[in-house]
């Protein structure tokens, strides 16, 4: 899913940034967003609505409509989309509005 | 039609296309048919050929006897609506904009479109010119067989793996 | 509390314009933005700019991005930049609210500039809440920015210029456009546009919309329709196109809930997106020194909205009384430039909106 050559834009071999996805140890690279690294790793479903469960994903890039709210070190309801990709981060799906305290 | 489908009509080309006996020499074809607030190909002209007034959303007009077909015009151009064509020996020559990767190979064999997007012939591509001057617009020159002079528009992409 | 001379919210191309009009000025900023990076959409655009020289006509977005942070550099002792820092927000006092990490602080700022731009707008139709559903913006993020293709089989929804151009910038990333569906009669954007991606094969279908979305937790295929003159869809004429990808170009609507949590007065206009800021013919809002410019403005291009902040910009640093070389002869030729870009029948919408904001547009 990553572009690797571009007629316009130049995309250079980044430095692999490793990080926790629901448990699981994936990487990233070097400028990604959290949701912009799950996309390229074909993680589409970001999250569930709140009553139905219906599957949302990546839609408006900018941090303004919540379809990609996450857990993010503990932290709920983070903008995936906005955030820059850091090693060792700790992403997980929400369920529900998410915790403020405790897990 | 132009306004429903992005398709140039005959009469839309045949208002702005020269004569044959012009093309005999490469000139530009400026398929830029509706007003939009736009003049790089007036102000990058390095013969002056083109002319745009203040108000630049007027339609820009050639002069083809300034014009030369030198193609600064097609790669200036952000709406890549200018070509060059030259018929000779029963062929037409068509250099077109180009914005993709990877670019044709010289002497290789091409799909050629016209402007509904449908593969009209085959051609030939002759030659491929990219440098820094030209920001990324590669210009990619065609011979084609000459009864295809207008209908040829471009060349079909590769879609990426 | 930190105390702030000029806080301009949105570090897009009216929001750098404007902070470079200040610091020429004398004036100290702070400029803030949600966003990882700075540049709002030009970040994105890889295609050449249209409008004249001064616009940086046949330049790509991404370039002139690079030369407006040229520009900016040596105000770096009045300059501030926070980004990843959002407007929480915005009250009549003029003190502002903001989030930046962990970190909640305010900040009372003599004048502020609104330019916290558009987003895009929403398309009801059954299923467009799945996963390979996004706003034509969100996608050119995801390729340009990030290097991510969003699929292989896209259906582009809209043809003004954002769609036309997204799916010429899709299969520049080797993603298939199959086709694109206009509501209207007439394709919306530029003609070049249009006839530029219909000549490598896309199928430009108006008077047809989207029906429904079809998969499993993620767009499997898509099912159109054709619509009447009542821009009805027509029963019988529905068909399914196998694509992994939709993407919504159907219009940008202003960003304007700072201001209207202030109080500042905003106006429903349809020719400029929405609600949009009232500004008066100095940019400034119904609140002393409290400016908008940019898309928050009503929605154009990224040409005008360089010379609506460059405008803005100085305004706001005449009312701070700084002085300014020739300002009458400087804004009048940037409101020329505005006039001639509006002038032709690609920028009728614009005029008319204009007209009703009461905002003369010269």
């Amino acid at each position: 899913m990553r572009i690797e050559n571009h007629p316009v834009l130049t995309f250079e071999k980044k430095k692999k940034i490793p990080f926790y996805y629901n448990g699981n140890l994936v990487y990233g690279y070097e400028g990604d967003t959290v949701a912009s690294a799950l996309h390229a790793l074909g993680i589409k479903v970001l999250s569930r609505s709140i009553h139905k469960k219906r599957a949302r994903g990546f839609y408006c890039a900018i941090g303004n409509c919540a379809s990609c709210n996450m857990v993010v070190n503990g932290k709920p309801n983070v903008r995936t989309c906005i955030t820059p990709l850091e090693a060792m981060m700790d992403v997980k799906n929400q369920e529900g509005k998410g915790q403020v305290y405790g897990t | 039609m132009l306004e429903k489908d992005g398709v140039a009509t005959l009469d839309n080309i045949l208002d702005i296309f020269p004569d044959k006996i012009i093309l005999k020499k490469p000139k530009a074809i400026i398929e830029c048919y509706k007003e939009i607030p736009c003049n790089p190909c007036s102000t990058s002209c390095p013969f002056d050929a083109i002319f745009i007034p203040e108000d630049i959303n007027k339609r820009p007009e050639i002069n083809y006897d300034k014009c030369t077909g030198c193609g600064v015009c097609v790669y200036n151009c952000p709406g890549l609506a200018i070509t060059v064509r030259q018929l000779k020996d029963g062929r037409v020559s068509l250099k077109i904009p180009y914005e993709f990767y990877p670019l044709p190979v010289v002497d290789s064999s091409v799909n050629v479109m016209n402007r509904s997007g449908k593969v009209i012939t085959k051609g030939v591509v002759t030659k491929v010119q990219l440098n820094e001057k030209m920001n990324k617009t590669a210009l990619i020159t065609v011979q084609i067989e000459e009864q295809y002079y207008q209908d040829a528009m471009t060349i079909e992409v590769p879609y990426g793996s | 509390m930190e105390h702030k001379e000029v806080l301009i919210i949105g570090a897009g191309p009216a929001g750098l314009s404007s902070a470079l009009a200040l610091l020429k000025a004398g004036a100290s900023v702070l400029l803030v933005d949600r966003a990882p990076s700075l540049g709002g959409q030009l970040g994105k655009q890889t295609h050449m700019f249209f409008g004249s020289q001064k616009q940086h006509a046949s330049k790509r977005g991404i370039d002139i991005l690079e030369l407006m942070m040229n520009k900016l550099r040596p105000f770096d002792k009045q300059l501030t930049i926070l980004t990843e820092t959002t407007v929480v927000g915005m009250y009549k006092d003029k003190v502002v609210s903001l989030v930046s990490g962990e970190k909640y602080f305010k900040v009372k700022a003599d004048a502020i500039i609104v330019a916290t731009g558009a987003s895009e707008k929403a398309l009801p139709f059954e299923n467009n809440d799945l996963p390979g559903v996004y706003a034509a913006g969100a996608v050119q993020t995801l390729m340009n920015l990030y290097g991510v293709k969003p699929g292989d089989k896209v259906l582009m929804v809209g043809s003004g210029n954002i769609g036309l151009i997204v799916s010429y910038q899709l299969m520049q990333a080797g993603v298939k456009v199959i086709g694109l569906v206009e509501a209207s009669p007439k394709i919306g954007g530029y003609l070049v546009h249009a006839s530029k991606i219909k000549r490598l094969g896309v199928d430009i279908m108006t008077k047809t919309s989207v029906k429904k979305a079809i998969g499993n937790d993620q767009v499997e295929a898509v099912e159109i329709w054709d619509l009447d003159e009542k821009w009805q869809g027509i029963n019988g004429s529905e068909r399914i196109i196998d694509v992994d990808t939709i993407c919504i170009a159907v219009g940008l609507a202003p960003l304007t809930e700072l201001l209207q949590q202030i109080g500042a007065d905003v106006k429903y206009v349809k020719e400029l997106g929405g609600n949009v800021a009232v500004i008066n013919d100095h940019y400034e809002t119904s609140l002393d020194n409290v400016f908008a410019c940019g898309d928050v403005a009503g929605i154009e291009e990224a040409s005008s909205a360089m010379i609506a902040g460059e405008l803005a910009g100085l305004e706001a640093a005449i009312k701070l009384g700084y002085t300014i070389e020739n300002a009458d002869i400087k804004i009048h030729a940037l409101r020329d430039d505005l006039v001639n870009l509006r002038k032709g029948p690609h920028g009728e919408k614009i005029r008319t909106g204009l007209q009703k904001l009461g905002v003369s547009t010269c």
